[in-house]
């Protein structure tokens, strides 16, 4: 080792630090203080600006709503309006019937499955299949009062936003778990070139991507040129459901490779080789031991489909077709389009509550679990 | 045993999914033809075309400004905000702080940048500042979001840090503050980096926050992509497209190479 020789005092830094000592200003405190005041001021105080907002109304002038607070001879007046809450269910026909069957639905299918977990160990498969079915049919029919709804343009966007999220994940988890997997099971040095082309994707504009996935799918593009040379006429893709599934699949694949990737290759081979000593074939050992295994990483990459899906407004503005209402692209119109604030923020408090906090809440469970194993 | 080809079968056919549509848009960007997806002849015209185009480049230097100094504070932020979590052991309001800076992660793009945006108006009739929304008010935005991001890297590579070296340089005298210059900065140096260039990427690709925050004469690059490309094919896009992948294959292919360089010298 070589010794280095003693500077005590040559480091600004230290002086810095001497020098806010001394006015009583701990380094520990300036820390803290400089991420916190940024967060509070940018993300926690905006959030609170866009509730005051979606309790106001709509007004000619700028800014274009009303206050909430206004002075009037002397005495100031709080006016809070709960229209634009209002609004966002008005118009929908949700009758009685309506709650019965999604109430009693709900109730089944939740009960279903909790009886099914309760019996599985002492119950002929049989028997626990039967319950399953009940489960999931209640859950169907749940799902289907929902749907077909008469609803206002709001709720059919929040419905249509979630549908469309789940149908894209489900999607994202057929195709990129046969990737992960053949990624982690290949040899060391295809493994990084895989890697790497599921990685540079990402590094490339989202957008500019998007804008790929349409040229190559609209009616004269590429997929449709290359079906004509086999006398196949034009398929409508673009501007249809199946456009934005496929570019939130394709926007959003190499997230859920990516974490899935990670479980899988820290997967023990010899769990692997003790199931096929005792008999099990290729698939069975899937099912019963990789598959298992690999639902947290399942999970942490379904997460991260799901999540942008639900609120994004590129994918459905540029390949959706008008019938395509997602909630993100109802608030964009609300804002830009319509110039009504207030409601474009109800909407977002109404997003907030019923989508984004359940989701964090989600994920400090599943982050819990994770670090308690 | 005898190997199912289902696996490499799917794990082909995705990759195929997500390089066709790249593919096929690098090579139409040499296409004569200006308005049709179908081959006619080799051209350069739409280079020439968006060398000529009055907005896209200036709105692609634009956004590289912003996306520097946007991801240079969030780095500086978010490496405070993840030191302070890690190593700070308690402290007040550490839990509502941890929420604060993940928060923006899973916030979809229109709620962060309505609230900012409604915040900015607010604010202006208020005490006067931002006087308007144009550059500043992106970067501010942007600094914001990337803050989170870079947060969770330098977060979990301060996790798997080794405390003994920290400790070993304060038994021997040195300041918490020149600790963290001279042994911990070094460590995480590699975070940084990635940290930093993962901000700069979501600050360089951002429409719906700029589309919102931004005024009169700050219109970003993906906000120029997005007005041109909602109405169809653009040439000129399928050019700056072709320049931005070849960039970007490139840095991730020597990233690439100089990791595995480095492992063996390791072994």
């Amino acid at each position: 080792m070589t010794t280095v020789p003693a500077d005590t005092s040559s480091r600004p830094w230290d002086f810095v630090q001497r020098g806010l000592a001394a006015v009583g200003i701990s380094g520990r405190g300036l820390v803290i203080a400089a991420p916190a005041l940024w967060m509070t001021l940018f993300f926690l105080v905006p959030l609170a600006v866009v509730f005051g907002i979606s309790l106001s109304v709509k007004q000619f002038g700028q800014p274009p709503y009303s206050d909430l607070l206004t002075t009037e001879s002397g005495t100031v007046q709080l006016t809070l309006h709960l229209s634009n809450y209002l609004k966002l269910i008005e118009g929908s026909i949700v009758d009685g019937g309506f709650w019965f069957n999604l109430a009693f639905n709900l109730i089944v299918a939740a009960l279903a499955l909790v009886i099914a977990r309760g019996l599985s160990r002492s119950v002929e498969p049989l028997a626990l299949f039967a319950i399953y079915a009940v489960a999931v049919v209640a859950g169907a029919l749940f799902l289907v009062t929902l749907y077909t709804a008469d609803l206002n343009v709001y709720l059919t966007a929040f419905l249509s936003s979630i549908r469309i999220a789940a149908i894209s994940t489900v999607i994202a988890i057929l195709i990129g778990y046969p990737m992960a997997y053949a990624i982690a099971l290949a040899a060391d040095r295809w493994r990084n070139i895989l890697l790497m082309l599921v990685i540079l994707p990402f590094w490339t504009s989202f957008l500019l991507r998007v804008y790929a996935l349409s040229s190559f799918l609209r009616g004269e593009g590429v997929i449709n040129n290359f079906l004509g040379v086999f006398g196949v006429p034009p398929l409508v893709m673009m501007q249809t459901d199946f456009a934005v599934y496929v570019g939130i699949v394709y926007s959003y694949l190499p997230f859920f490779i990516l974490p899935l990737y990670t479980n899988l290759v820290k997967l023990d081979p010899a769990l692997l080789e003790a199931s096929a000593d005792l008999g099990a074939r290729p698939y069975r050992t899937f099912l019963s031991i990789t598959l298992p295994l690999s639902m947290p990483g399942v999970v942490a990459g379904a997460m991260l489909v799901f999540i942008p899906a639900i609120g994004e407004f590129v994918i459905p503005s540029l390949l959706g077709g008008p019938g395509t209402q997602m909630i993100g692209r109802i608030l964009w119109d609300e804002f830009f389009g319509k110039t009504n604030w207030p409601r474009a923020a109800a909407l977002a408090i109404t997003m907030l509550i019923i989508v984004v906090i359940p989701i964090m809440l989600m994920q400090r469970a599943q982050n819990a679990v994770v670090e308690g194993r | 045993m005898r190997r199912s080809l289902t696996v490499p079968i799917v794990a082909t056919l995705g990759f195929l999914f997500l390089y066709a549509p790249i593919i096929a848009l690098v090579i139409f960007s040499f296409n004569a033809n200006r308005l049709v997806t179908v081959w006619s002849g080799f051209s350069v015209a739409s280079y020439s075309s968006l060398w000529s185009d009055p907005q896209l480049l200036p709105a692609a230097w634009l956004s590289l400004q912003i996306a520097a100094i946007a991801a240079t504070i969030a780095l500086v932020l978010g490496t405070l905000c993840a030191y302070a979590l890690v190593r700070f052991r308690r402290f007040r309001g550490k839990t509502v702080l941890q929420a604060t800076v993940s928060a923006p992660l899973v916030m979809p793009d229109v709620i962060t940048g309505l609230a900012l945006l409604l915040m900015f108006v607010a604010m202006q009739s208020l005490i006067g500042w931002p006087s308007g929304r144009g550059v500043l008010t992106i970067v501010i935005a942007h600094a914001t979001f990337c803050t989170a991001y870079v947060t969770v890297v330098v977060q979990s590579r301060l996790t798997d840090l080794d405390l003994s070296l920290e400790e070993a340089a304060m038994d021997l005298g040195a300041t918490p503050v020149r600790v963290f210059f001279d042994v911990t900065l070094p460590i995480i140096a590699p975070a940084l980096v990635s940290g930093w260039l993962l901000a700069f990427t979501l600050s360089l690709d951002d429409l719906v926050i700029a589309s919102f925050v931004s005024g009169p004469g700050s219109s970003t690059l993906p906000m120029v992509i997005y007005s041109k490309v909602r109405l169809g094919v653009a040439p000129e896009v399928n050019a700056l497209a072709t320049i931005i992948i070849g960039f970007v294959a490139a840095g991730v292919f020597i990233a690439t190479l100089l990791q595995l360089r480095r492992k063996p010298a390791k072994a």
